[in-house]
């Protein structure tokens, strides 16, 4: 049975990993590429935790603390300096 | 599988798939949410999906099918940090986006934040005039 949820929830991060990576090359503004960064982080983070609930080892799951603890940073890093260089607003 | 699929076992086996299956789906929602939402604020809506009931899914799911006590300590503490975190980040894009008009702000239902800015505004203006004068 783990087998078919492995499968399974390898075909849905994968289509979900594909979707955040549409939005960070298409996305209008730098703050959408970010915000799509961030869930592209979090669809990792996922995959890692389903690789190890279902082989049942836990080498990555330093790495999920890692990510939970410091994976805001770039986000707000890139939001604290972000500036209006549009010509029109509302264009998102 | 675990050793003995019988029972108990089998039931906690099948509490983790669900939850592995529903915290993947989250990420799915999440990314159809980016693709589809028309501005910055309703995709951030969307974001805040896997980052933490997909994270709380999967992580419990972990937990179930290691079948340990010690390991839900480090879960918590995971999942605690992201809680923690989140928001700060969401804070700061929400914050960026508001001041550089990443909205449609005919789709807003309340702005509660430009009545303090423009009151803001106002008293800088009033401190600038007394200034001069």
């Amino acid at each position: 049975m783990m087998q078919i949820v492995l499968a399974v929830t390898a075909v849905i991060f994968s289509l979900a990993a594909v979707g955040a990576i549409i939005r960070i090359s298409r996305g209008p503004s730098l703050l959408d590429r970010v915000l799509a960064t961030d869930v592209l982080l979090a669809i990792l983070g996922g995959a890692l935790c389903v690789d190890m609930a279902v082989n049942r080892h836990l080498n990555n799951l330093m790495l999920v603390v890692a990510i939970s603890i410091i994976g805001f940073i770039g986000s707000v890093t890139v939001a604290r300096f972000v500036a209006d260089r549009r010509e029109q607003p509302n264009e998102s | 599988m675990s050793p003995d699929s019988t029972g108990l076992d089998a039931w906690v086996d099948v509490l983790s798939a669900v939850f592995m299956i529903v915290g993947a789906t989250m990420s799915l929602g999440a990314a159809i949410g980016l693709l589809r939402f028309p501005d910055l604020l309703s995709r951030m809506h969307a974001a805040t999906k896997p980052q933490v009931l997909g994270l709380f899914l999967l992580l419990a799911s972990i937990g179930l099918q290691m079948r340990t006590w010690w390991v839900w300590p480090v879960l918590l503490v995971a999942w605690i940090f992201q809680l923690l975190t989140v928001p700060v980040s969401a804070h700061m894009v929400g914050r960026a986006g508001y001041r550089t008009k990443h909205l449609h702000r005919e789709l807003l239902t309340s702005d509660e934040l430009e009545a303090v800015v423009q009151k803001a505004a106002a008293k800088a203006a009033r401190e600038d005039g007394s200034g001069d004068g």
